[in-house]
């Protein structure tokens, strides 16, 4: 490789070069845009959502309670047996705190988000999402916790239709 | 089963922007690969092409618009990909092109333009989550390297320094490699340990940022090696292997990676591995980010679950330890152009094993490595056995 | 070693199918084709392929949603960035090197997802000298057209019969999307929208998932479909840039078909098939394959379409299934989807269009615009 390689092919820019006209561009926005049939799975479990409830999926085949629903068992390749309510409290699984938004822009407040097993479904089966009402000191992996859902009038169907989830309270389910 | 071999490789610079379009980063990567393994393009059979998303280069089915800078104009071409994982996997997928007896020299070319994407490649990300599941939540890339690396810290209890000490080591290897974008020979365990928090646990230092490049390797047959007299120049490939967990990562133990260590299981079987770190004596693992290495350490089967951080801390992965891990500096290092990292895994498996490595080329005589790449959602594994 | 096609799966074509989302379309081709070939995935298969695009599905790696609606968590799985041919060619090579004994390739189209079609096939166009131009990507497919007529001197009324026949043709298949009794004259009188091309010789998207299981000899011949060989294989790309192609005489199929002709020993093509399913993603198109592979002289498949030898009854059926024009556009999908035809052909087991006594087919494809890349599969009922 190395002695006999005099060259290594590749053009530094800088930082400005681009935005400057230092170095000639072509720039162009694609016409992308996306709608996805959430299917029969997904579709019932947003307007569970909007109605404040956590729904999964049972496969009798091996004795799973899915989270997020599915119509189809992925472990036994077939067709998911019926629908079944999970709690709204679970365990974090694990968690970020997060200084960063989705453009990885600096934030000054963090994000406080991770992966939340739901009571009711199968062990580990979870999903994404904040958590508040506990500072950044506080959060912590096996930590109790329960959806903080938004007003009924202010559901549409959506995983934000939980605001977050928070810690788990004294004598609460 | 024929034999393979990787006969010749070529790499670019690896940079945050680079001039050069993809087509032509992907023409000299291969211009040097085939000048390496002493061919002309004529003399390839068929040539396959890793890249990653297509958001990045800014086309969509970029595989085609990279095609003539990858030599693959009126020859048999294939685009494969498997998100981060195409590092290493274009490699094996061109193997089964020479193993299958349908080329007799097959070329590998790996491409990453991420500087094209504005206002800057994370945007890209956004878009690798579910779209109804994730998405909503305006998840960074970065929240879920940090949501695994916390699993894997405090399920086994590992010091954040163990982990920052892979960066600490990687960025110096890389002062050896002529394209590394981040080698830092002064760097200590304290800047990284106090670099910018990014997404607790992860800081700036722990995570390799976006890059340009390309880079290539040339297969050929067992008669090709012999016909050319390329021998003293081969590396052989030796088993290879490669594994997909599901999508559904919120209902996985982020711990360990399964899908990895599937991989390695299959590839050790074929290359005739029991006793992993005894028989293989070297190992480029993907470290994207500084935890990663160890991961993947352990998916490999080269350390046991949550002990690969006590190999750095003894010195046992330096490139003159008892098992060097990532000599070529990796990708938090030489930078990380999704799948151009060909040159620092496939590639520099290659260039050690032909003794070819120059400064980085690891003191003690070393005749079998280990490479993996890691793909998609916390998701995929693929591993290559090389052996001269 | 012999490679064999022992199980097929399709869904029925649509022009949106709300009701499912992506993956559970995946997993009904899935099911389809595992039951076909009495299999289970979880135990039976070694290897899993899928053929796909990320900017087709909306995603930024669209590898990460693959595996759980195939059967293929925990297994070896890789995506193609190609055509579904593509993917077998890749499956025929894990199996020929021993990697693999059973492999199952799968592509689908679901473009009902896709709000603005055109565009992102206008993303496909080069940036620096094409992108800038704009339009409606089709005038492509016009350019091409016009340069084909002229050079091989095939008329427009010739690609007029191909969108009237393939459309026609496709009532008569339980899978298609878009069949019709269009008349040769009302597909000479729409509208040239992209001029010589008119909006009837362009297929139209639909929705649809294929599904193939491959399995080597000895695990082919253990499993309950007869299998149906495939006897030689070829892939090829030329140029993607507009300027520096062949525009007339498409070198990508000729040298994707020498390849699987040299495979499958053919030596003369013309009267070596008794059907042939290749790409009509435009009318033209089916008349540019056919001469490009060898199937027909130059200048002469027009003649042959007028002359109803391309018919199920004719010397050469091709695009019995209605290919694209009738069944709709499946994207990448469409190589694996005609070869599923042609496998089902092979079979007997076509239902109403059948091909009597087919036993040897043809299948080409073409990834569609702006690509100049396509594959070849020959297919037999011998090894």
């Amino acid at each position: 490789m190395t002695d006999r390689v005099v060259r290594w092919p590749g053009t530094e820019l800088g930082p400005k070069d681009l935005e400057s006209g230092a170095v000639t561009t072509v720039r162009y926005r694609p016409e992308a845009k996306f709608a996805w049939s959430a299917g029969e799975a997904i579709s019932r479990f947003l307007a569970e959502l909007q109605k404040g409830r956590l729904i999964a999926r049972e496969c009798k085949g091996c004795d799973r309670i899915l989270f997020p629903p599915r119509m189809f068992c992925e472990e036994c390749f077939r067709p998911t047996d019926g629908w079944v309510y999970v709690r709204d409290t679970g365990t974090i699984e694990t968690y970020s705190v997060s200084y960063l938004d989705t453009d990885a822009r600096r934030i000054t407040e963090p994000i406080l988000v991770g992966v939340v097993s739901i009571d009711g479904a199968s062990p580990k089966m979870g999903i994404m999402h904040y958590f508040g009402g506990m500072t950044k000191d506080e959060i912590r992996i096996g930590m109790r916790v329960k959806a903080k859902w938004r007003r009924p009038e202010d559901r549409v169907g959506s995983v934000l239709d939980i605001e977050h989830f928070r810690p788990l309270r004294e004598g609460e389910r | 089963m024929r034999k393979v071999a990787v006969v010749g490789a070529g790499m670019t610079l690896f940079r945050r922007r680079l001039q050069e379009t993809g087509k032509e980063l992907s023409f000299e990567a291969t211009r040097m690969a085939l000048d390496a393994a002493k061919m002309e393009i004529g003399d390839v059979d068929a040539v396959v092409h890793g890249t990653a998303p297509d958001a990045f280069d800014g086309v969509h089915m970029k595989g085609e618009y990279l095609l003539d800078g990858s030599g693959g104009r009126r020859k048999p071409y294939m685009r494969v990909f498997t998100g981060g994982g195409t590092g290493v996997f274009s490699t094996i997928a061109g193997y089964w092109h020479v193993a299958s007896g349908l080329a007799d020299v097959a070329l590998v070319v790996n491409e990453e333009k991420m500087s094209s994407c504005q206002p800057h490649p994370q945007s890209v990300f956004a878009h690798i989550w579910d779209p109804i599941l994730d998405r909503p939540l305006k998840p960074n890339l970065v929240w879920i390297f940090a949501m695994e690396m916390n699993r894997y810290m405090t399920v086994h209890g590992i010091p954040y320094e163990d982990i920052a000490r892979v960066a600490v080591k990687n960025k110096r290897n890389a002062v050896g490699h002529p394209c590394a974008q981040l080698a830092d020979p002064n760097i200590t365990l304290e800047d990284v340990m106090n670099s910018e928090l990014m997404a607790w646990p992860v800081r700036r230092l722990d995570i390799s940022p976006p890059s340009d490049g390309a880079a290539a390797v040339v297969l050929a047959s067992e008669d090709v090696v012999r016909k050319r007299k390329l021998r003293d120049q081969a590396a052989w490939i030796e088993g290879v292997g490669w594994c997909i967990d599901s999508t559904m990562w919120t209902d996985r133990d982020l711990v360990f990676p399964e899908y990895v260590n599937r991989a390695a299981k299959m590839a050790y079987r074929q290359a005739k591995i029991t006793a992993p770190r005894k028989e293989i004596d070297f190992a480029e693992p993907y470290d994207p980010f500084d935890y990663k290495e160890l991961h993947h350490l352990e998916g490999l089967g080269l350390a046991d679950k949550g002990k690969a951080g006590l190999m750095t801390r003894e010195g046992i992965t330096e490139r003159d330890g008892d098992f060097p891990v990532c000599p070529s500096g990796g990708l938090l290092g030489v930078g990380n152009p999704i799948a151009a990292t060909l040159g620092v895994k496939v590639g520099e498996l290659y260039w050690q094993l032909t003794g070819q490595a120059g400064k980085r080329q690891i003191p003690n005589e070393v005749h079998t490595g280990v490479t993996q790449a890691w793909g998609d959602l916390m998701q995929y594994g693929c591993v290559v056995v090389m052996g001269a | 070693m012999k490679v064999g096609i022992v199980g097929v799966g399709i869904t029925p074509f649509r022009p949106s199918t709300p009701e499912f989302s992506w993956k559970e379309l995946m997993y009904d081709g899935a099911q389809r084709a595992y039951a076909d070939a009495g299999i289970d995935p979880r135990t039976d298969v070694d290897s899993f392929i899928t053929c796909a695009e990320d900017y087709y599905e909306g995603f930024g790696i669209f590898d990460e949603f693959t595996p759980d609606q195939l059967g293929a968590v925990l297994r070896p799985m890789h995506t193609v960035g190609g055509d579904g041919i593509q993917g077998l060619a890749n499956a025929y090579m894990q199996i020929q090197s021993g990697l693999a004994d059973v492999v199952v390739v799968e592509s689908h189209s679901k473009a009902s997802d896709i709000l603005t079609f055109n565009g992102i096939v206008a993303h496909g166009l080069d940036p620096i000298w094409n992108k800038p131009l704009g339009g409606h990507p089709n005038y492509i497919a016009g350019l091409e057209m016009d340069a084909f007529l002229r050079g091989s001197g095939n008329t427009a009324k010739d690609c007029a019969q191909v969108a009237a026949e393939n459309r026609q043709a496709a009532l008569l298949n339980s899978t298609a999307a878009y069949g019709a009794r269009v008349t040769p004259e009302q597909a000479a009188a729409s509208p040239a929208l992209w001029a010589p091309l008119r909006s009837l010789d362009v297929s139209v998207p639909a929705d649809g998932c294929v599904v193939l299981v491959l399995a080597g000899e000895k695990a082919a011949r253990k499993m309950e479909a007869p299998p149906v060989w495939i006897q030689g294989i070829g892939w090829a790309s030329d140029s993607p840039s507009l300027e520096t192609r062949e525009w007339v005489s498409p070198e990508y199929a000729r040298l994707a078909a020498a390849m699987a002709y040299r495979l499958a020993k053919v030596r003369t093509p013309a009267g070596a098939f008794d059907l042939a399913e290749v790409d009509d993603k435009f009318s033209y198109k089916e008349l540019q394959h056919l001469e490009a592979l060898g199937l027909a002289r130059r200048g002469q498949a027009g003649k042959m379409a007028r002359r109803g030898d391309l018919g199920v009854g004719g010397t050469l059926p091709t695009n019995v299934s209605g290919g694209s024009l009738g069944c709709g556009n499946v994207l990448d999908a469409s190589g694996l989807h005609r070869t599923a035809e042609a496998a089902l052909q092979i079979r007997g087991d076509a239902g109403k269009h059948q091909v009597d006594g087919a036993k040897r087919a043809v299948v080409q494809s073409w990834r569609g615009l702006p690509t100049a890349t396509g594959a070849v599969a020959i297919l037999g009922a011998s090894g």
